[in-house]
């Protein structure tokens, strides 16, 4: 290039940015339409915890620091990320100092202060509030305001990841003035504000409809002067799936569409319209299918189908063995069940922590391949011989299992395949399938739930909020094991006990060093995953889908969808 | 006429108390749990902690008594200072019945949805009859003419295919193809001039038509049996040979004593309008009535459910009431006293 031509260039291009600085202007781009076919029933995330009440508060309330759409943690009402290098955060790991924003203002002019911040804790912390997120501030002995625009955090113990407390979408900072008089007990009471919260955030809600429409408006005392670029939002709720990306993607109704789990065929159909796009944002969900390693039979009392004994006489009569568990996983095949049930939306996994990338091991690929032959030696060696009607037999046995997941089509196809697949090594599966709300409800009075566990193997997705691993990684220890003692609650669903990744996830909670501790994520990640504990299927995306015009979008799913919805801007 | 009323309007009260415990037990015993939707990433002690906020620690029938005082009581009183102004007792501490999912109280949720259900479903419920009733009349009069043809063949349609289908290919063609109407029922629309009435009837015609087909083709159906049934009646035979036009005949005679059974329909069918379409108000996301019970359903909501479903019972055993008084002035051989 010469000296000429780049400095043609160079004004060329300062003209083009100067023209967008001057249509930059706050509420510039009219009104933006959001569909959330789940209708939010509360803007007050701390009452509710669902995702569809958390995204649409995160376009009012704002936490220090967020999730960008790499899972990087990036401050937001905070200076910076405080660190032990940048002393924000003290060498004995227990408390954590945030500097906020200067000149930061709640949409009712009042200043933002550390009180704030201080009062939330109180709120989501106090008895009898039911508070949703309160497990964002299990460990907090304590949080002061040293002055208004500094806020200390004291921990009960080292705490190597501190940033959970107010950070990310489902714990915002909610303001003191208002929500005062609205602690414990009577949390539920203060409809008015639990529907129009005072936020930093870039929109205000003008008026709230529960389970049908919010309707929003440029927040006049928003930071940035120049954003948001949307004078008004228009978030309606309702319907199903299908309707709410034909509303973005053919009929061009909406700009925006969330959660679009449909059939991968009906969405690139639909996409060929040529309206708006489909993006997707991979973070931490893995669609599984759990071995229970204690024996469900229905012969056995209360007290002892699936109930795990520290003793060891409760074994399953088949899983228990390695090789059985291992044929089972050989046999699926993860790229098919991927093509058919989740198309661009998914992916086939080997790992329980496919993310974020620093965390995902690769010393399990081999799953990727189905491998039927392999599968039916391995259960030749473990004495599984076919009976006459082609079952596998055992000292009597038959190999036989039951197969429980919650009610929903593409759940249902990836039961019949892999009962299919499970066939032809000689595995006789029954299938069931239970209402989600029964089978993710927590009633200890119904046989069905997924922690009762009163089958075989059953399948379900999890993930974690956030991007550290600890919590997630401790659900496997062998005293979190679901019982009739602790009514049934108890992360560790497999009922897998090992003393050696129990080991490893006390050394986790003391590590505070982050490639120390990836290192030991991706182990137990390993451990579990070679031990054949749970068979990871699909990395599942969150999918949604936004209007040609719409701009600005960078699909997350570490954290809010909506997380920067300041810069969304209409594109012309 | 009154005093039959009034018993009526008392047998009413005992029976609305049993179906109120029997509602709240049914939904009580049904295994679900409102924590159910949440994330899994939400641990179960407070998932625990969220249950005993909503009060499911305490015993079921403190629980039936807490509520049927909040809804026989607590709410009518609160609706009454609304209206008069007045203010009565302790109003501001007066428990109301509480949405789980909202926290907010569940008369609120309905009165905000009352006005889109009516409109929409009310609306088709109107032009059904309308439609329907000439459509019988004319069929059986001139039965197994073309009319009549044609008149059974589209009731026939309204009858066997489901609103979801009919919705879905209303939406394909006026919304996807042709781009006409709006797939998606605006709730916020405020008309206020011509333009925005115009909008307003447009994202009404779809919902509104989808369930006038099937509700019409129902009616009708009623309707030109009734006729049928009467128009061979000796009755009718007496008339004509006074002389009487047959215009007096049918629409004097016919019409009035065959709509006895017709309204016992119609009249047996406006419950289920204030209890909204669940399935074309999903479809048009109208959110109605329909839409907030599917949610409650959905999400556990167990007092907005119990709530609407005892509202819906009210309406069922007043509009019965309303149709027998009906039949009173239409066939003067029944009485009452």
């Amino acid at each position: 290039m010469t000296p000429l031509r780049r400095l043609l260039v160079a004004s060329v291009a300062c003209a083009a940015l100067t023209a967008t600085a001057a249509q930059a202007q706050r509420g510039a781009d009219g009104q933006l339409n959001i569909i959330y076919w789940q209708a939010p029933s509360t803007m007050n995330p701390f009452l509710s915890g669902g995702t569809k009440e958390v995204e649409a508060s995160s376009m009012v309330l704002e936490p220090l620091a967020s999730y960008d759409n790499d899972g990087n943690i990036v401050p937001r009402l905070a200076v910076q990320l405080p660190t032990v290098e940048n002393r924000g955060v003290s060498p004995d790991l227990k408390t954590i100092t945030w500097d906020l924003k200067p000149g930061i203002k709640w949409s009712d002019g009042t200043d933002f202060t550390a009180e704030d911040a201080v009062f939330t804790w109180k709120y989501c912390t106090a008895p009898d509030g039911g508070c949703a997120q309160a497990s964002y501030f299990e460990g907090v002995a304590n949080m002061e305001a040293v002055d208004a625009l500094t806020l200390k955090i004291t921990f009960d113990e080292p705490k190597p990841f501190p940033y959970t407390a107010l950070v990310g979408a489902e714990s915002p900072i909610i303001q003191k003035k208002q929500f005062e008089n609205c602690m414990g007990a009577k949390a539920p009471e203060c409809t008015a504000q639990n529907f129009n919260p005072i936020g930093t955030g870039p929109f205000v809600v003008k008026e709230f409809r529960a389970n049908d429409v919010i309707t929003l408006e440029a927040n006049p005392n928003y930071r940035e002067a120049d954003k948001p670029r949307f004078q008004t939002v228009l978030f309606k709720g309702g319907g199903d799936a299908a309707s709410a990306a034909r509303s973005v993607l053919e009929t061009g109704e909406f700009d925006y569409a969330w959660n679009l789990q449909i059939e991968p065929e009906v969405l690139t159909r639909m996409e060929a319209a040529g309206k708006g796009k489909v993006v997707s944002a991979f973070a931490t969900s893995v669609e599984r299918i759990l071995m229970n390693f204690t024996n469900p039979d229905p012969a056995l009392g209360p007290d002892d189908r699936s109930v795990y004994k520290a003793d060891g006489s409760n074994p399953h009569p088949i899983l228990n063995d390695v090789r059985v568990r291992k044929a089972l996983s050989m046999a699926i095949d993860r790229p098919l069940l991927t093509e058919i049930g989740y198309g661009r939306t998914g992916r086939p996994v080997c790992n329980v922590l496919p993310g974020p990338e620093q965390y995902a091991s690769t010393a399990n690929d081999g799953c990727l391949v189905q491998d039927i032959e392999g599968a039916k030696k391995l259960l030749d060696e473990a004495g599984w011989v076919p009976g006459a009607d082609g079952v596998r037999v055992k000292d009597g046995r038959r190999l036989s299992l039951l197969y429980q997941t919650s009610t929903n089509s593409v759940r249902q196809s990836f039961q019949s395949l892999i009962k299919q697949w499970w066939a032809e090594l000689g595995v006789e599966t029954e299938l069931r399938n239970i209402s989600a709300s029964v089978f993710f409800g927590g009633d200890p009075a119904s046989p069905d739930t997924f922690q009762k566990f009163y089958s075989d193997v059953e399948m379900y997705t999890n993930n974690f909020s956030g991007v550290d691993p600890e919590a997630y990684m401790a659900q496997w220890r062998c005293d979190d094991i679901p019982g009739p003692s602790t009514q049934w609650q108890g992360s560790n669903i497999n009922r897998y006990c090992n003393p050696e990744y129990d080991a490893l996830t006390v050394q986790m909670s003391k590590t505070a060093d982050l490639n120390e501790r990836a290192e030991l994520a991706k182990k137990m990640n390993d451990v579990l995953m070679q031990d054949y504990v749970l068979l990871p299927l699909i990395y599942r995306s969150g999918t949604s889908a936004h209007s040609n015009t719409l701009g600005g979008v960078r699909m997350n799913d570490w954290d809010s969808e909506l997380w920067n919805i300041a810069d969304w801007h209409r594109v012309k | 006429m009154a005093r039959y009323a009034l018993r009526r309007l008392l047998i009413a009260i005992p029976t609305l108390l049993a179906i109120s415990f029997i509602i709240f037990a049914l939904l009580d015993l049904a295994p679900s749990d409102p924590t159910a939707n949440l994330p899994l990433t939400i641990p179960p002690e407070v998932r625990e902690k969220i249950r005993l906020s909503l009060g499911m620690g305490e015993p079921f029938v403190v629980r039936y008594f807490k509520w049927l005082e909040q809804f026989m009581v607590n709410e009518p009183l609160n609706v009454l200072e609304q209206w008069t102004g007045w203010t009565i007792g302790d109003s501001e501490n007066r428990l109301r019945v509480l949405s789980w999912a909202t926290r907010s109280p569940v008369v609120d949720l309905i009165v905000e949805r009352l006005p889109q259900t009516l409109w929409v479903v009310g609306m088709s419920y109107v032009i059904a009859v309308v439609i329907a009733v000439p459509i019988g009349v004319i069929s059986a009069y001139r039965q197994y003419s073309l009319f009549d043809q044609i008149g059974t063949f589209i009731s026939m349609l309204g009858f066997s295919i489901p609103t979801f289908f009919t919705g879905l290919l209303l939406i394909v063609i006026f919304s996807v193809w042709l781009g006409w109407l709006p797939s998606i029922y605006d709730t916020t629309h405020v008309v206020r001039d011509w333009d925005s009435f115009v909008f307003q009837v447009k994202q009404m015609i779809m919902p509104t038509m989808v369930l006038a087909l099937a509700n019409a083709s129902q009616i009708s159906r009623f309707m030109r049996a009734s006729m049928l049934d009467n128009l061979t009646q000796d009755y009718v035979r007496t008339a004509r040979a006074k002389g009487l036009r047959e215009r007096v005949v049918v629409l004097t005679h016919v019409l009035r004593n065959s709509l006895i059974p017709v309204v016992t329909v119609i009249a047996l069918g406006v419950p289920t309008i204030f209890g909204g379409a669940i399935i074309t108000e999903q479809i048009f996301r109208v959110n109605g009535i329909g839409q907030l019970l599917i949610i409650g359903i959905e999400g556990a909501d167990i007092p907005l459910v119990q709530t609407l479903t005892f509202i819906f019972a009210i309406l069922i055993v007043l509009f019965n009431l309303i149709a027998d008084l009906i039949y009173g002035m239409l066939d003067p051989r029944i009485r009452y006293d």
